[in-house]
């Protein structure tokens, strides 16, 4: 079914979003709230990975590789640095992790469709976790974009 | 009187449960001066603790010569602590005082008058509003003004300039205490009162040493403890403090792990079944994910994770669970620990589960650490808007425009206000390029003083205002000499929202003026007016600011309405809300379960207790608090620097008995100086003697950050822990900008605040100990 490829392309997607946490959290070291909590929340994204286990024993894991070129998440790429590099950051691993989000919904309604409740758990727990994450991102983006953009420097 | 040095909380006048606490008037005098001998007895109350003791301000020949107890006084009945006693009055009338606004010029700061140097403030401020505008300004207040300097401060900060960068120093103290209220309840404000503490039957300290931080609430608790029907006390701190030594039991936690000691007390009490379902039904939302979160936390991991004894954590619990009264308090220990926000709340929800709030003998008393810190969180010279109003409501914004007849596009709502930490951040980047400071010495108290002194050193135009040219004073472009206590006129509140008046008893030194005479000398040289062309700020006294304050906080939850300098100066302390109903003030809130959670009226629609995430109105709606208490839980995580092989021992920072801040008004009241003149660092004996360190040896204490040396004090921490008082900057060396040598506890702090209350985190940091070889002389 394709739902393998769909719990591929979430396994790989929380990867992504683990690494462009950690690179966050590198780049941004003299910010001190978000280097500590991007390490926290990347923590959160390797757990989400471990969870997936049980089910993707179950149901298969295709690679993205052998899919569509779109049905892949994209990282960041390289982090940026200063005020403005810090929002543009933030907001790339926002758009991330509201792929994240999505794709979790997507295969929890194929949890209900399969009636399959460990699943259905697995999905509330992780996909509530990663809907505060993105809730994160946009509070600290919200505090930080009006001094970017109106008086910082790059 | 005794010796109120050693004899640090005086004799004891015990009490039984529900009895009256007696009278017992403490009075200090100049040497050589007699109650006798005193023209007037000036009423006030005493800002060297949170506690907020009624006082009397002795005055003669126009100098403030000693300070007497209200015997009268609710909070103290007559009494006060070596610090009130002599630091009060010893602390301002001083012949270090500034006296003359001083300006820099030439890399030198040079006396001037005040129209020279606040022409040059406006000068500075008009011409990057032009450029920048407000965003380039910041105010980093204190806890210590009067409420009536930070409501005008708030109005010339919020309405008049526009700018979201506002804070105090009550960042560093109370800012988790407001957090946790408002999370749980929805709103500010202290639920219980002192007097709870005659009233219950068992008294938890969750990192409180009260002892030496609120001497004379620990008397009254010690006339508790040696009086009949003695309550049962516990107390969680990692230090054998004097709390620790009157405790029934001790969870000596290790630092960063209240977080877990907490979920497996809560743990317990569901285990048990000592939860008032019903009360937990009716009157709050939540339980099902608080009992999911702690469902892991028993005894013996709890035990594991914070290095305590299993059974204690069963035995506080239990303690928790059967008493049919308990109040607990909550301070630094917590606040400025890891997961503060997340473990305070904790703390309120044992309350909420035993349905303990609103009653004698039952209370949360989330505690300030300064005297006049409950007034910033009111008016909104920090991070809050005045009246507790939430800057997420578009009706309270316009409530505020209206009562200040402006714009409400003036009133910056469009982001969290910006936090302490965040304003100096973005001082170092550059945007902020207007800093304005007043009665606090962030050269001092901030964390990582090494990047401090950079900032403070930066090309950020700086206002310092305050009593003495302190280690901050002396980066400023303007320095402004403030009046302070004894030398002007205002009221405050106190941790129990206990309101006083304090009086001008005598006239300030030289030129020095009273900060809310600055801030409206500045507002008026800005031209700040409302929508009709009026000034913005029309007052001329504080009297006339109070009443403009008073309809502020019209039905609001801190309701001032019935209150005037009238009924103060009649009144022996009066407790918010004061309304027509309740004339005579309200001991306890909440005793009818009604929590002010409804949307319309909330501080707050709450945030994540792990990252600060914003719930949102929507997301808040639909929980449907709707007057219910929530119940706010997250697990454990490690701290962020734990002890390793460079850095072997945990750090700890602190307040001690003598001294208060960095020492501005302590150092220079004789007795207390001498009683505690210099830093020291306190070792375990099995650590001293592994390093071969005795009493009163030099060590030089090293963070990834910073380092200090320090005399050796053999004491009660925790082996592999050391504690450093955190007062003692370089004051001595007035106008050095940089110390001679190191001995402020936050050269070696880390830059980290909590992710919901934004309070720096002071007491986790790993540090390694070198022995100074004394041949040496301290050379690294």
């Amino acid at each position: 079914v394709n739902l393998s490829s769909y719990l591929g392309l979430l396994h790989e997607a929380e990867r992504t979003l683990a690494d462009a946490f950690r690179q966050v959290a590198s780049a941004h070291g003299d910010e001190p709230d978000v280097h500590f909590l991007c390490l926290t929340l990347a923590q959160q994204c390797d757990a989400h990975q471990d969870k997936l286990s049980p089910v993707i024993r179950r149901y298969g894991e295709s690679s993205t590789d052998h899919e569509p070129e779109r049905l892949q998440a994209q990282g960041p790429g390289d982090a940026r640095t200063g005020p403005m590099g810090l929002l543009r950051d933030l907001q790339d691993v926002h758009m991330l992790g509201t792929f994240v989000v999505e794709t979790w919904k997507m295969v929890g309604q194929a949890g209900q469709a399969l009636h399959d409740l460990e699943l259905l758990e697995i999905v509330q727990t992780c996909s509530a976790q990663t809907s505060v994450q993105t809730s994160w991102l946009e509070t600290r983006m919200k505090q930080a974009a009006p001094q970017v953009l109106v008086v910082a420097g790059r | 009187m005794s010796d109120r040095i050693h004899d640090i909380w005086g004799e004891r006048t015990p009490m039984a449960r529900g009895g009256s606490w007696p009278e017992r008037v403490d009075v200090a005098l100049a040497e050589g001066v007699t109650e006798a001998d005193v023209e007037t007895w000036v009423q006030s109350a005493c800002v060297l603790c949170s506690n907020g003791c009624g006082c009397d301000i002795a005055v003669k020949d126009g100098h403030m010569v000693g300070v007497r107890g209200r015997a009268d006084d609710a909070v103290n009945r007559g009494r006060l602590g070596p610090k009130g006693l002599f630091a009060s009055w010893q602390g301002m009338d001083h012949a270090d005082r500034l006296t003359t606004p001083l300006i820099r010029q030439s890399g030198r700061l040079v006396e001037t008058d005040w129209d020279t140097a606040m022409d040059r403030v406006v000068e500075r401020s008009r011409s990057l509003l032009s450029e920048l505008g407000p965003l380039s300004h910041g105010f980093y207040t204190s806890g210590q003004l009067f409420l009536e300097e930070y409501y005008a401060l708030c109005v010339l900060g919020k309405a008049g300039i526009g700018t979201p960068h506002m804070d105090g120093n009550t960042r560093l103290c109370t800012a988790t205490a407001a957090t946790s209220l408002k999370e749980t309840f929805g709103c500010d404000g202290q639920p219980g009162c002192y007097a709870d503490l005659d009233e219950t039957d068992a008294v938890f300290l969750f990192g409180h040493n009260m002892a030496e931080t609120q001497t004379v609430l620990w008397s009254r608790l010690l006339d508790r403890l040696e009086g009949p029907d003695r309550p049962l006390l516990v107390c969680v701190d990692p230090r054998a403090t004097e709390v620790a030594r009157c405790a029934d039991v001790h969870l000596a936690v290790r630092a960063g792990t209240n977080q877990a000691l907490m979920n497996g007390l809560v743990r317990e009490l569901i285990a048990h079944g000592w939860v008032d379902e019903e009360y937990v039904d009716m009157y709050t939302t939540g339980f099902a994910e608080l009992k999911a979160t702690v469902e892991t936390y028993t005894p013996t991991r709890v035990a594991e994770i914070c290095d305590v004894g299993a059974q204690d954590v069963v035995r506080a619990a239990e303690i928790f669970g059967t008493s049919q009264r308990v109040v607990s308090t909550v301070l630094q220990g917590f606040y400025q620990s890891h997961q503060a926000t997340a473990a305070a709340c904790m703390v309120n929800n044992l309350h909420l589960m035993r349905g303990m709030l609103g009653r004698p003998g039952c209370a949360v008393l989330q505690m300030n650490g300064q005297p006049t810190a409950q007034n910033n969180r009111e008016c909104g010279g920090d991070g809050d808007l005045p009246g507790f109003r939430n800057w997420e409501n578009p009706g309270h914004i316009e409530e505020l425009a209206r009562l200040w007849n402006v714009d409400a596009r003036v009133i910056p709502d469009w982001a969290p206000p910006t936090h302490a930490m965040q304003i100096f951040r973005y001082a170092e980047q550059g945007s902020i390029k207007f800093l304005w400071i007043s009665a606090t010495n962030p050269a001092v108290s901030l964390p990582q003083l090494g990047r401090i002194r950079e900032v403070l050193g930066g090309d950020t135009f700086l206002v310092v205002q305050d009593l003495y040219l302190t280690e901050t004073a002396a980066y400023a472009d303007v320095v402004l000499p403030a009046a302070g206590w004894g030398e002007k006129t205002g009221t405050f509140t106190n941790a129990d929202r206990t309101v006083h008046i304090s009086e001008r008893a005598v006239n300030p030194p030289g030129k020095a003026r009273s900060d809310l005479d600055i801030f409206l000398d500045y507002a008026r040289g800005m031209g700040f007016e409302d929508r009709d062309g009026q000034p913005l700020l029309p007052w001329s006294s504080p009297e006339e600011v109070f009443d403009a304050w008073r309809e502020c906080s019209r039905g609001r939850p801190c309701d001032y309405s019935a209150l005037s300098y009238a009924t103060l100066r009649q009144s022996n302390g009066v407790q918010w809300p004061v309304t027509e109903q309740s004339p005579n003030g309200t001991p306890r809130l909440y005793s009818d379960a009604a929590f002010p959670s409804e949307p319309d009226y909330a501080e707050t629609f709450g945030h994540d207790l792990l990252t600060g995430a914003t719930v949102g109105e929507q997301a808040y709606r639909a929980m449907a608090p709707d007057g219910r208490a929530i119940l706010k839980s997250a697990a454990w995580t490690p701290a962020h620097e734990a002890p390793d092989d460079d850095f072997a021992f945990q750090l700890s920072t602190g307040r001690t008995v003598y001294q208060f801040h960095t020492r501005t008004k302590t150092a220079r009241a004789p007795k207390l100086d001498a009683a505690a003149p210099e830093v020291w660092a306190e070792l375990a004996e099995i650590d001293a003697e592994k390093l071969r360190l005795g009493p009163g040896d030099r060590v030089r204490v090293v963070s990834r950050r910073g380092q200090l040396t320090a005399n050796v004090h053999i004491g009660n921490v925790r082996e592999g822990e050391v504690f450093v008082p955190f007062h003692y900057g370089w004051w001595s060396e007035a106008g050095e900008t940089v110390p001679s040598e190191r001995h402020a506890a936050n050269e070696l702090t880390m830059t980290e605040w909590d992710p919901v209350s934004k309070q720096p985190v002071f007491k986790v940091a790993a540090v390694r100990l070198e022995r100074v070889d004394e041949a040496v002389g301290g050379a690294t």
